[in-house]
C-alpha cells in the first residue's frame, strides 16, 4: 500500500493524466491506506475477459486508462476502486505501458496466464486492426496534399497533447522526495540531454537515473 | 502497398531493430510514450528509415485511433517494414515488459512500500517528466517551420492543461486546421 503522503503524489487539483503517463494518480495516494473491500463480481472465463477488454479498448480515444477504470470498476464491478488503484500503482512501477501491465495482472489473477493473455489480446487485437487500416490508408494517400496537411495538423495536436501531459505532471515534482529545486533541475537536465542533445536513453538512465535513485535512497532513510 | 519509408531496413538490420525494441521495452518506465525520444533517435536520426514528418504522422495516426497509446509502436513498425516490421517492433516492445510484469507483479506488490522501490519510483519521477516533455518536443519538429501548425500545437497544450476536453476533438480540430493551412 502506498502511504497517503507519498512524495510522488501529484497535486490533488491536477487533472488526471492521460493513459500511460508516469504519474501516480492522486486517488492512489488518497485511498491507498484504506481497507480493501471485495469486488462485487468476478469474470467467468478468459473469453469474457477478452470480450470486455476488447469493448473497453475500442472506446479509448486518446488514452484507455479512464475507460478501463469505468468498465472494470463501475460497469462490470470486477474490481473495487481501491483494487484498481493498487493494480495501477504496481503497473506504474514496472516497465511497459501501464494499461497493458494492468490488463495482464488483472487477467493473471483471475485465470493465470490464460487470463493474462485474454486481457492483453482483448486490449490490443481489435485496436490494432483499426490502426492498421488507418496506416494503410495513410500510406496510400500520404502524397495527397490535403491528406498530408490533415496529418500534419493532427501531428501538431498529438505533439501538443503529449507535451501537455508533461506540463501537467510538473506540479507533482513539487513534493518529490529530492526536493522541488532538484527535481525540476533533473527534469530540465533530462529534457536538455534527450530532446536537444539527443543523448541515447540507456546512457541517461544509467547515469542520471543512478544519481537520482541514490539521492532518493538517501533521503528516504528511515 | 509500399510502406512509407525513406530507406527500408535491410534483412540483416531486423535483428538490430528487435534488439533495440527489446531494450526499449525494459526502459519504458512510465509508459511507451517515454520511449518516443529514443525511437525517434534510432529510426529517424540514426538510420533514416523515417523522416521527421513520417514519424510524427504515424504517432498521430495511433493517437487518433482507439486503443492503448502503445499501438504507435505497431504503426512505426509497419512504416519501416510492413507486417514484418510490425511483428518485430511489437514483439520487441511487449515481450520483456509483459514477462517481467507477470513474474514481478506479486513481488513488486508485496514490496511497494520498501525503500528501494520507493526510491526507484520517486527518484526517477523527474526523469520521466523530462522524457514526456522531450517526446512532445520531438514530435512537434515538423510543426516548427509552419506558424499555423506551431500555433495549433501551442493552443493544444494550453487547452489540454486548462480544460478536460476529450483529446479526440482536439485531434479532429488539428486535422481540420491542417487540411487548410498544413
Amino acid at each position: 500500500m502506498s502511504t497517503p503522503d507519498t512524495p510522488l503524489a501529484p497535486d490533488a487539483a491536477a487533472p488526471p493524466a492521460p493513459d500511460e503517463t508516469p504519474s501516480v494518480l492522486p486517488e492512489a495516494a488518497a485511498t491507498g491506506g484504506q481497507a480493501q473491500a471485495e469486488a462485487a463480481r468476478a469474470p467467468r472465463s478468459p473469453g469474457e475477459i477478452f470480450r470486455v477488454f476488447t469493448r473497453l479498448a475500442l472506446q479509448g480515444f486518446g488514452g484507455v486508462l479512464p475507460i478501463t477504470q469505468r468498465e472494470l470498476v463501475e460497469r462490470e464491478r470486477w474490481l473495487t476502486r481501491e483494487q484498481f488503484l493498487e493494480l495501477l500503482a504496481v503497473a506504474q512501477v514496472l516497465p511497459g505501458p501501464n494499461v497493458v501491465n494492468l490488463s495482464l495482472m488483472f487477467g493473471d489473477r483471475a485465470f493465470g496466464w490464460r487470463g493474462g493473455l485474454a486481457a492483453l489480446g482483448g486490449m490490443l487485437a481489435a485496436p490494432l486492426g483499426v490502426v492498421l487500416v488507418l496506416t494503410v490508408a495513410y500510406a496510400h494517400y500520404a502524397q495527397h496534399p490535403v491528406v498530408a496537411g490533415v496529418l500534419r495538423g493532427m501531428g501538431a495536436v498529438a505533439a501538443g497533447l503529449i507535451f501537455a501531459t508533461g506540463v501537467k505532471l510538473l506540479p507533482a515534482l513539487r513534493r518529490n522526495v529530492l526536493g522541488p529545486a532538484a527535481a525540476y533541475a533533473f527534469a530540465a537536465l533530462m529534457f536538455g540531454c534527450i530532446a536537444l542533445l539527443r543523448v541515447p536513453l540507456p546512457w541517461m538512465l544509467a547515469g542520471l537515473g543512478a544519481v537520482c535513485f541514490t539521492l532518493a535512497w538517501r533521503r528516504l532513510k528511515p | 502497398m509500399t510502406p512509407a519509408v525513406v530507406s527500408a531496413p535491410a534483412g540483416s538490420d531486423w535483428g538490430g531493430v528487435l534488439a533495440q525494441f527489446l531494450l526499449l521495452s525494459l526502459l519504458s518506465i512510465g509508459g511507451a510514450i517515454s520511449t518516443v525520444p529514443e525511437m525517434h533517435r534510432y529510426l529517424v536520426d540514426q538510420h533514416h528509415w523515417l523522416s521527421n514528418e513520417q514519424f510524427s504522422a504515424m504517432v498521430a495516426i495511433a493517437q487518433a485511433a482507439p486503443g492503448p497509446n502503445l499501438l504507435f509502436v505497431a504503426v512505426l513498425g509497419w512504416g519501416i517494414g510492413g507486417a514484418l516490421g510490425m511483428l518485430v517492433t511489437m514483439i520487441g516492445i511487449l515481450l520483456p515488459s509483459t514477462t517481467l510484469t507477470l513474474a514481478a507483479a506479486r513481488w513488486g506488490e508485496a514490496r511497494r512500500d520498501t525503500r528501494g522501490v520507493q526510491a526507484f519510483v520517486t527518484g526517477l519521477a523527474p526523469l520521466t517528466v523530462g522524457l514526456v516533455l522531450s517526446s512532445g518536443f520531438l514530435l512537434g519538429k515538423p510543426s516548427y517551420g509552419n506558424p499555423w501548425l506551431l500555433a495549433t500545437m501551442i493552443a493544444t497544450v494550453l487547452v489540454c492543461v486548462r480544460t478536460k476536453v476529450n483529446p479526440v476533438w482536439l485531434i479532429a480540430a488539428g486535422g481540420l486546421v491542417g487540411a487548410f493551412v498544413g
